[in-house]
């Protein structure tokens, strides 16, 4: 199957200072795709290069098999098939959900139904409310939903859920899953490693405008090979030790300590102490 | 399933109807918009009550200098200050990420400034002759004249707005720009002051840009024919007027499309 983006030594500069150092990457049909990096790393430099919002010094770059630097006719048809949601815009404020919707729809060939999308991102109850009127995880989804009117086969995705509670997020998580199970592509940014670990197939680390590992979120940095760190309490201090058996380390611990063990926990480096060790390691 | 995108113009016209609804919503411009012309008309015409010329009071005179004017406030000034507005909110960025095109932006600028002239002339018309006995044109010509006047003005306002948009560099600084640009041409051109009054080199400087010839073409409307002769030129210059109208209109449109900027930086 042919990569939905690929990107072979893409590099960027402003001035004299390389944002993006010889780049590649690719990102399959149907996947959900997380780029992950600490501000600056270069992450909004490279998809806003793929979004066609700026040109590569140097490199190929192939979205959808169109070159994202593409202009006149050819761009629209190829603007088309993607959607963007940028991040927060307050730009459709004096209209109602339904006729931004409405009105976006009318810029494509084939859009989906308003109602669709209104129902999609869960705002049914404030279809005919002015955008303005909106919270702010509701706005958000409002923004998605523009971003998906135009029934697009690669989504965009820029700090989604930035400002969500809790249950806000996993209601969009919900949703963002939904459009991978239609088939969508989506490349998502994001600060949250508990996002990227709960939507993305595969997660590039980025810092320094270079990728550092792409790798799904369990495989990441060698995170399934990692030994877990046990800790209880004995003898009234709070002990630990890292182990590659821990199971067997339970079992003998449990046999020294006659049974049950007091505040026995077991411990595996989540995908954000992975890419911290990760991030940290590329500073020094 | 259709693999046609639509028009630009079918989506130019539909972005017309969007921004004419958005304006409307935002009550506080809308009354702004619409009296601001009126008010300066009652300041003026009440200030100067004298005539200018047997049947020519300077109420009737500045009138075609305040319709003229009206199209600059309304097309150049307001579209070059809220297209950096928009472009600070994001939201060009966002058009620019969709199939819309750049031409169909433009041309629902063009719409909404086009609608919202003709609400202003409709009431600065009906003002002046309720209160401050303006004559209204009586000959068809005229008529088709004012309205040559009125849509191509708006056009051409319109793009040197947007043209011009690249220059503020955000939203905050656009209005000390953009506002300043106006009033020293509002001066030069004759609409606060009688034109042939001015000194030579401000007369000479304004007949470089389109307000002149605007202010000049309402005059051929609203004055009597015999005043043409006051004229600078003895007569209406109304070929060249439309010829230099329309050049603008070219130079405008390449600008614009040369020099749009989506996005900050």
């Amino acid at each position: 199957m042919k990569p939905v983006i690929s990107v072979e030594g893409l590099r960027k500069s402003y001035g004299a200072l390389a944002v993006v150092k010889d780049l590649s990457l690719t990102i399959n049909q149907g996947e959900i795709f997380a780029i992950l990096g600490p501000n600056g790393a270069g992450k909004t430099t490279t998809v806003e290069i793929l979004e066609g919002f700026r040109t590569a010094d140097n490199g190929l770059i192939s979205v959808l098999d169109t070159d994202p630097a593409i202009k006149g006719p050819a761009a629209l048809a190829w603007r088309n098939r993607i959607g963007i949601v940028l991040q927060s815009t307050q730009d459709t404020a004096e209209l109602t959900v339904r006729e931004a919707l409405s009105h976006f729809a009318s810029y494509y060939s084939n859009p989906r139904d308003v109602e669709d999308v209104i129902t999609l991102v869960g705002l049914q109850e404030k279809a005919d409310d002015r955008a303005r009127t909106l919270s702010g995880g509701q706005r958000r989804r409002l923004d998605v939903g523009l971003g998906i009117i135009g029934r697009p086969e690669l989504l965009f995705l820029d700090e989604p859920t930035t400002g969500f509670d809790p249950e806000a997020r996993r209601a969009f998580w919900i949703l963002i899953k939904q459009l991978k199970s239609e088939g969508t592509t989506i490349l998502l940014t994001t600060h949250y490693l508990d996002e990227a670990e709960a939507l993305a197939d595969r997660v590039a680390v980025m810092n320094h405008g270079e990728i550092l590992e792409v790798s799904t979120p369990a495989l990441l940095g060698g995170r399934a090979d990692a030994r877990a760190t046990i800790s209880w309490r004995e003898a009234g201090e709070v002990k630990s030790e890292a182990s590659d058996t821990p199971t067997e380390f339970v079992k003998s611990l449990s046999a020294r300590l006659g049974g049950e063990v007091p505040e026995l926990s077991i411990h595996r480096p989540t995908l954000e102490d992975i890419y911290l060790s990760m991030i940290g390691a590329t500073h020094e | 399933m259709s693999n046609q995108l639509p028009g630009a113009l079918s989506i130019g016209i539909k972005r017309g109807g969007l921004e004419i609804k958005q304006f409307l919503r935002q009550k506080e411009s809308v009354v702004f918009t619409l009296l601001f012309p009126l008010i300066l008309l009652a300041i003026f015409g009440s200030v100067f009550s004298e005539t200018i010329a047997p049947d020519v009071t300077f109420s009737q005179y500045f009138v075609a200098g305040m319709i003229a004017s009206a199209l600059v406030n309304t097309g150049f000034q307001q579209i070059a200050i809220f297209i950096p507005i928009e472009r600070d909110l994001g939201a060009l960025k966002r058009l620019r990420g969709t199939p819309m095109p750049a031409s169909s932006y433009f041309i629902g600028k063009a719409i909404v400034v086009t609608v919202s002239m003709i609400a202003q002339v409709v009431l600065l018309l009906a003002a002046g002759v309720a209160f401050f006995g303006v004559n209204l044109p009586t000959q068809l010509d005229k008529w088709l004249i004012f309205a040559a006047l009125i849509f191509l003005g708006s056009l051409v306002s319109t793009i040197l707005g947007v043209a011009f948009s690249s220059v503020p560099k955000n939203a905050r600084g656009a209005s000390a720009i953009v506002s300043p640009v106006v009033i020293i041409l509002q001066f030069f051109s004759g609409v606060f002051f009688i034109f042939t009054d001015l000194p030579a080199w401000m007369q000479q400087v304004a007949a470089i840009f389109p307000l002149k010839w605007l202010t000049q073409g309402m005059r051929s409307v609203f004055l009597p024919e015999n005043f043409a002769t006051r004229e600078i030129a003895g007569n209406w210059e109304t070929g060249r007027t439309f010829a230099i109208i329309g050049i603008w209109l070219v130079v405008g449109t390449f600008l614009a499309i040369r020099t749009f900027k989506w996005d900050r930086d």
